[in-house]
């Protein structure tokens, strides 16, 4: 295997640039809002890792919008997996959430959603905080290929991908979202 | 993450890399510790073997509600309601637990090496719970971890050792962690339970207890271990008391904010002043929920790890 690797170099091309991906955010951060408009605290939860920067990035937008700062947290979804025999451990990363999420309106904030494993876990890991009102999920790229029943509620881009194919969303040194990247391996 | 092995059997062999490792995942199981639900799926439907060949509590304990905390099942299996009283040997009864399809043998033993024998044939994850005056990698594991969370980074700090170290399995594990990750170990007590040999690790041995109190950031109180003592190495518990013991009066003359530590259990009266125990400045207590999170890491890892070379 790790000799055809080294043969077959990934072919990666750049799906979507800082500019659309920001534009694509700006208006998941609208959507956000149009069903939130009556009331209801909502908070924006982080998947680890790549969902985290693209929340507070959220929060900023909505915070704008509702006239009010959003609260901002983070889930680490590693301890929750279903295939950690099969992968082994992940590195686990801190799960932060900004005060009690009983009765709050939680949108889990991910980059690249695809079996939906990962939210089901993340999911797991919050309800082990308190019961919410609601969980929304909001993702910037929905690549298919889901194995579990999870929807997501507020989608940045549509993105039909091959199974063998990786999707990468890059972050800058600053966490700013930077592109939307597809390797074909 | 630098974490590929399947057992834990010893600090000896860890890199300084693999320790952080361990530590840093144990900092998110110590914020599991915390909440209202304290438990997590990650090691459901993995069974773990506490199997003590020598009395302990703590350490059993501890490695129990670890493992339960990890939605793990475990079962105790200790020496004294075994079939080591029937004549068993050990490769057989490891390979009795194993035949049972446990996931990961705990094991505490009197014999130094033990743990390295049986990861040598068992399909099991082994973890080393303190072997004979060898190791004892997870309390050494849970000190630095306590150590680092107070004081932030572990290099370059003066640490002293203060105590049995000649009959002990954790002075050693501590050395061997502390010097990889860059501490200066110093240990001290009385030269027959602290030969110059120990120099040979890396540290520095001296038998001048003020010296050896005033520079250290962290002071580490050792128990005499009566248990493994052939003969007794030094005159009286009194006099051991009176000229090694942490008193108030030694105390004050240390840096104000060295750190006491203790591996427990500890004798009050002989290696620490009572009142010391009970003060501000002993994290006694901190080590013991900190061994809890260290053990949930180990754990953890382990069992993510695949077979290496022994």
């Amino acid at each position: 295997m790790r000799d055809r690797v080294a043969f077959f170099m990934p072919e990666a091309r750049t799906v979507m640039e800082a500019d659309a991906i920001v534009r694509a955010w700006r208006r998941v951060a609208h959507e956000i809002a149009e069903a939130h408009a009556e009331g209801g605290t909502v908070i924006l939860v982080g998947i680890q890792r790549g969902g985290v920067p693209l929340a507070q990035l959220l929060g900023e937008t909505l915070g704008g919008i509702f006239g009010h700062e959003v609260a901002v947290g983070s889930v680490e979804p590693g301890l929750h997996r279903d295939d950690l025999s099969q992968r082994g451990m992940s590195e686990l990363l801190p799960t932060e959430l900004p005060g009690d999420i009983a009765d709050k309106v939680i949108v889990l904030v991910d980059d690249v959603l695809s079996t939906g494993r990962t939210v089901r876990a993340s999911i797991d890991a919050l309800l082990g905080f308190g019961r919410p009102r609601c969980i929304r999920l909001a993702v910037l790229i929905d690549r298919g290929h889901r194995e579990l029943p999870v929807r997501p509620d507020f989608v940045g881009k549509n993105l039909p991908t091959h199974s063998a194919e990786r999707v990468e969303v890059r972050f800058d040194k600053s966490s700013a979202p930077q592109s939307v990247i597809i390797e074909t391996p | 993450m630098s974490w590929h092995r399947k057992h834990l059997l010893d600090i000896e062999s860890l890199s300084a890399e693999e320790i952080t490792t361990v530590l840093d995942t144990a900092r998110e199981f110590k914020a599991v510790g915390e909440r209202d639900i304290k438990k997590v799926p990650a090691l459901q439907g993995k069974t773990v073997v506490n199997f003590f060949v020598e009395p302990s509590t703590r350490t059993r304990v501890s490695f129990e509600l670890s493992a339960k905390r990890l939605s793990a099942d475990i079962i105790n299996f200790s020496a004294d309601a075994s079939s080591f009283q029937k004549g068993e040997c050990l490769k057989d009864t490891a390979r009795t637990l194993e035949a049972l399809n446990a996931d990961v043998i705990v094991i505490r033993h009197k014999a130094a090496g033990a743990p390295h024998f049986l990861a040598r044939f068992l399909n099991a994850h082994v973890v080393n719970a303190g072997d004979g005056a060898h190791e004892h990698p997870t309390q050494a594991l849970l000190d630095v971890f306590t150590i680092r969370e107070k004081k932030r980074l572990i290099e370059g700090l003066n640490v002293t050792i203060l105590g049995d170290i000649l009959y002990s399995r954790v002075a050693r594990s501590n050395i061997w962690a502390l010097r990889k990750l860059g501490a200066n170990v110093t240990l001290c007590g009385p030269s027959t339970l602290v030969p110059r040999v120990f120099e040979q690790m890396g540290c520095r041995v001296t038998y001048d207890l003020d010296e050896a109190l005033a520079s250290a950031d962290v002071i580490n109180l050792l128990r005499i271990q009566h248990e493994r003592q052939r003969k007794t190495m030094f005159p009286s518990i009194g006099e051991y008391a009176s000229l090694f013991g942490l008193t108030r009066a030694r105390l004050a003359r240390t840096k104000p904010d060295a750190l006491i530590m203790h591996p427990g259990p500890m004798n009050r009266g002989v290696e620490i002043e009572s009142e010391i125990a009970d003060g501000d400045r002993a994290v006694i207590l901190e080590q013991v929920t900190n061994g809890i999170a260290v053990r949930m890491s180990v754990l953890y890892l382990v069992n993510g790890g695949k077979a290496e070379d022994l």
